[in-house]
């Protein structure tokens, strides 16, 4: 895509390199995690104290990004819905958006393909397309905002996430959902159960009434109108019902986790 | 209130000893400052994320290193701002503070203390009355404050407070809104420490009182 790869720091503060390098992160989480940059040192001089180039700062920050999942847990309603849209207000074309070129695109043979579901489920038999096709579907116009602070509306088109969890049993007691994705470097991301069965949240099969493209995630992509766009994954391996955070590609690299909208 | 504002006039109003600017103002003063600083710093390094308009900040003068830096930052400063930001209404008007301080303003007494000002004939020996400029100032960046908040709040969470984002007439209008009352801030910033340093004793004011 660009738009983030574009931001990658040019000089990375070297301690923080090297205290992260012996952790076993991929090499672009290192190079991207919360770095205190030369800008950081900007700070330190108005405030006459070393508060930034410090993990301190950095674990406060951390902190404060935990309270403030908890404060969006608790303003989060599951009966407010995203604002819908008339189709004229689609956005044309829309974005294809990831941190790779869409060349590297996961390229998903449709009949090969099926949906892992593992965790607290009842049946966890996997779903070929065609037997996932054959659900319920419903059709949105919502707005996907990213996480960089531009938005596009969209028309998509699948089963409501929460009608899947109930067909497999799923312990919807549990705290998380969480999916792995084909995306190259493993994406994957948590999706909070409250989240996973709002009732916008759905098992995306189609846009703008045509099977999903490979840009927007085919086979499937999980599209959530209440959190930014970073926690709407695409080209979904498998999903997984648990009550342990197993954190995701951008929310360990700093990105807050609940992120919703 | 200062030996000079209490010697002629002034002196049937004013208490002896008081400060030009009570502790509470002085606190929540320097808490925005730093809080304030952090916002633009870190909000800049996020519009670098999908520029509104055809220029970036430079990353010299932007706070978090990259996006996700710069949101944690964003959103943690955000706290400090809003709870410092209601104490500061709150007891602006339960003291009086505002009513006092900054009404009435009339266009006339604007026009009159501006050409004052920019003919170095305004008068500063009592920094406890602001002049009609100030006053215009000073209600107009306390609104430009409440709006960047809701304008904000609005981009944070969108679907919770659709409302708000309708009052802004839309998501995309919301996001210029927030991104104009900052350049309105920084203009302020740049005036008001110009003219703080210009008068130093008003400065000596908001750091020791008198």
């Amino acid at each position: 895509m660009g738009r983030l790869r574009k931001l990658l720091i040019p000089g990375v503060d070297k301690k923080l390199l090297v205290r992260d390098a012996v952790k076993t992160m991929p090499e672009l989480t290192r190079r991207r995690f919360i770095t205190a940059g030369t800008s950081l040192g900007a700070l330190t001089l108005l405030t006459g104290c070393d508060v930034v180039d410090s993990s301190s700062a950095e674990e406060l920050l951390k902190k404060v990004s935990k309270f403030n999942d908890a404060v969006q847990a608790w303003m989060f309603n599951p009966d407010a819905l995203a604002p819908t849209f008339p189709e004229s207000m689609i956005t044309k074309p829309f974005p294809f958006n990831a941190y790779y070129d869409l060349d590297d695109a996961p390229e998903i043979a449709g009949a090969d393909w099926k949906l892992e579901v593992r965790g607290l489920v009842d049946n966890k038999k996997s779903w070929t397309l065609d037997e996932l096709y054959k659900l319920p579907q419903v059709k949105q116009v919502t707005r996907h905002i990213c996480v960089e602070g531009w938005s596009a509306i969209g028309s998509w088109t699948g089963t409501p996430l929460r009608d899947f969890l109930k067909l497999v049993g799923a312990d919807t007691r549990a705290k998380y959902v969480w999916f792995q994705c084909a995306d190259k470097d493993g994406y994957n991301s948590p999706l909070d159960m409250r989240s996973a069965l709002h009732p916008q949240t759905q098992m995306t099969f189609k846009f703008a009434d045509q099977i999903l493209p490979r840009a927007y995630g085919f086979p499937m992509k999980i599209r959530v109108p209440t959190k930014l766009g970073f926690k709407n994954p695409k080209y979904v391996l498998s999903m997984e019902v648990t009550n342990d955070y197993k954190g995701g590609y951008w929310e360990d690299q700093g990105y807050n986790s609940f992120s919703g909208s | 209130m200062t030996s000079l504002a209490v010697s002629d006039h002034q002196a049937e109003t004013a208490t002896p000893a008081k400060a030009i600017q009570p502790v509470w103002v002085r606190i929540v003063h320097w808490v925005n400052a730093f809080a304030m600083i952090l916002m633009i710093m870190s909000g800049w390094q996020i519009y670098n994320a999908s520029p509104l308009f055809g220029f970036t900040f430079s990353r010299s003068i932007t706070l978090g290193g990259w996006l996700g830096g710069a949101l944690l930052w964003h959103f943690a400063a955000m706290w400090l701002l809003m709870v410092n930001g209601l104490v500061y209404l709150a007891l602006g008007f339960a003291t009086g503070r505002f009513r006092k301080k900054l009404l009435p303003i009339t266009p006339s007494g604007v026009i009159a203390d501006t050409k004052a000002a920019l003919t170095f004939k305004l008068s500063h020996d009592d920094l406890s009355k602001y002049n009609s400029v100030q006053k215009l100032l000073y209600a107009g960046i306390i609104t430009v404050g409440v709006v960047i908040v809701l304008s904000g709040l609005s981009l944070w969470k969108p679907v919770q407070l659709h409302w708000l984002v309708s009052l802004f007439g839309g998501y995309d209008i919301a996001r210029y809104v927030h991104f104009t009352c900052m350049a309105l801030i920084v203009a302020f910033l740049v005036i008001h420490v110009a003219l703080a340093l210009l008068v130093p004793k008003s400065l000596r004011a908001m750091l020791i009182g008198r």
